[in-house]
């Protein structure tokens, strides 16, 4: 099986990285708050892993309950 | 030992409240929003479920909204310094606390004009006086849900439509409702909700909050680090960040989260009606009573869990020193706080005795209060 890739949303605030990590786990997608990655310049020290397949359930669902999100990028 | 001064702060807590205190000093004790290892993300969950159990309480749809403070009186300098510029018009009532007076008075001193609507001696506010004081430069209307003084609720809903109509803000203070008394911020057109955590909603002292409507922007009241663009010497301009500089009392939002989940668990209108049965013995308990004056409506409807009287021929301290030291009870003195509320309802400067009950005050408790008071009355 091959080890899924990930992507990253970065938020602005902590707590809307918490707020989208909640709304997320709710619609069952796999998601982890990690450290923002070194490389990806931040707002926030926290930022929300995902796997990359789940990119358009992770956005539209996101979307659908108004929380604003800085970026998304693939790691 | 009987408590009746739950208007000046709760007690006793739920034990949950003190639980998810100790629980939080004990097992987590890191800081949110800075570092991003799993104590901080702990910190993190405990601070935003606090804001989702009180987005629940006001039927607030976003949890980021909600601004934390030390207490209401920050919440209220946030909102009144941070919306109001020299030559606006703000309107008030004549019941209000000193925590809406004091920075109204000062904002004055700056150039804002500040109308004070009168409140019946009774402490009820006609909605159409607050029509009749709209001017072309008035921008907000502030009021207090239930007069600390009496206990009378004021017409919020009927405000907030004129508020709406009229394209003004109304900024509610809901330090003797929020908890015991339902509030909601769409239903009663509130832009700018102003709540205490250590009354009724159970938690500690020390925390306290706004609730801010999208599309309003106030200028902060303090700088400082967020967390959050930490390359940027400019303060941030998102919420909560934007005006939640500083650490944030994280053990004391621990215990205002478990307080207001023990208030959505126990159902404010369980509470309510507890309190409204509790009040409305009190209120028959002390109006009879030969030489004693209850202020106030005596409308248990329009009134929360507080009642203010005195005793013919005595002080109010002396009565509260009578009570305290020989039955044990503990009420408050005085003016209150609010001196334009005392003058509304004519206790000016004497002041009144107020007993404030909680969820927690048994129907035992009234009555050897009740009983108390009529032996210091008929003494």
């Amino acid at each position: 099986m091959n080890k899924p890739t990930y992507g990253v949303v970065l938020f602005h605030s902590t707590q809307a990285a918490i707020k989208a990590e909640k709304i997320l786990k709710e619609a069952e997608i796999k998601i982890k708050l990690i450290p923002v990655p070194r490389h990806l310049s931040s707002d926030c020290g926290i930022c929300l892993r995902f796997e990359v397949d789940d990119v358009l359930a992770v956005k539209s669902t996101l979307a659908s309950k108004n929380v604003q999100t800085a970026r998304i990028h693939q790691l | 030992m009987i408590y009746m001064d739950n208007a000046a702060t709760s007690y006793p807590k739920p034990d949950v409240v003190i639980q998810a205190m100790t629980d939080y000093m004990k097992n987590i004790g890191a800081n949110s929003g800075r570092s991003s290892h799993r104590l901080a993300i702990e910190a993190g969950h405990i601070i935003y479920e606090t804001r989702e159990a009180i987005a629940e309480l006001f039927n607030i749809s976003d949890p980021l909204r909600i601004i934390f403070c030390s207490n209401v009186t920050e919440a209220l300098n946030l909102a009144m310094r941070g919306f109001l510029k020299p030559d606006d018009g703000v309107i008030t009532s004549s019941i209000e606390h000193n925590s809406v007076m004091r920075p109204l008075r000062a904002l004055e001193e700056e150039g804002v004009e500040v109308t004070v609507v009168n409140c019946s001696s009774q402490g009820f506010l006609e909605p159409r006086e607050i029509q009749a004081a709209i001017k072309a430069n008035t921008k907000l209307i502030v009021l207090n849900h239930a007069s600390n003084v009496i206990g009378s609720i004021l017409p919020v809903a009927e405000v907030g439509e004129i508020a709406r109509q009229n394209d003004l803000l109304l900024l509610l203070d809901a330090a003797q409702t929020g908890g015991a008394y339902p509030i909601d911020v769409e239903a009663m057109n509130i832009d700018l909700l102003a709540f205490t955590g250590h009354k009724a909603m159970y938690g500690p002292q020390g925390t306290g909050g706004l609730y801010i409507r999208e599309g309003v922007d106030l200028k902060p009241l303090k700088w400082g680090g967020t967390g959050s663009r930490s390359d940027e010497e400019r303060q941030p301009d998102f919420l909560p960040d934007r005006y939640e500089s500083g650490t944030l009392n994280i053990v004391g939002l621990a215990g205002l989260g478990a307080g207001v989940r023990f208030v959505l668990a126990e159902g404010e209108d369980n509470i309510r009606g507890k309190e409204k049965n509790l009040t409305q013995k009190l209120l028959d308990g002390l109006t009879n009573l030969k030489g004693v004056t209850v202020y106030g409506g005596l409308d248990i409807d329009r009134q929360v869990g507080l009642v203010s009287f005195n005793i013919d021929g005595l002080m109010p301290s002396e009565v509260g020193f009578q009570l305290d030291e020989e039955y044990e009870i503990m009420c408050r003195v005085g003016l209150h706080c609010a001196p334009a509320a005392h003058k509304t309802i004519g206790t000016f400067p004497t002041g009144t005795v107020r007993l404030s009950l909680s969820y927690f005050t048994t129907e035992e408790e009234i009555g050897k209060t009740i009983e108390a008071i009529t032996k210091i009355a008929s003494k």
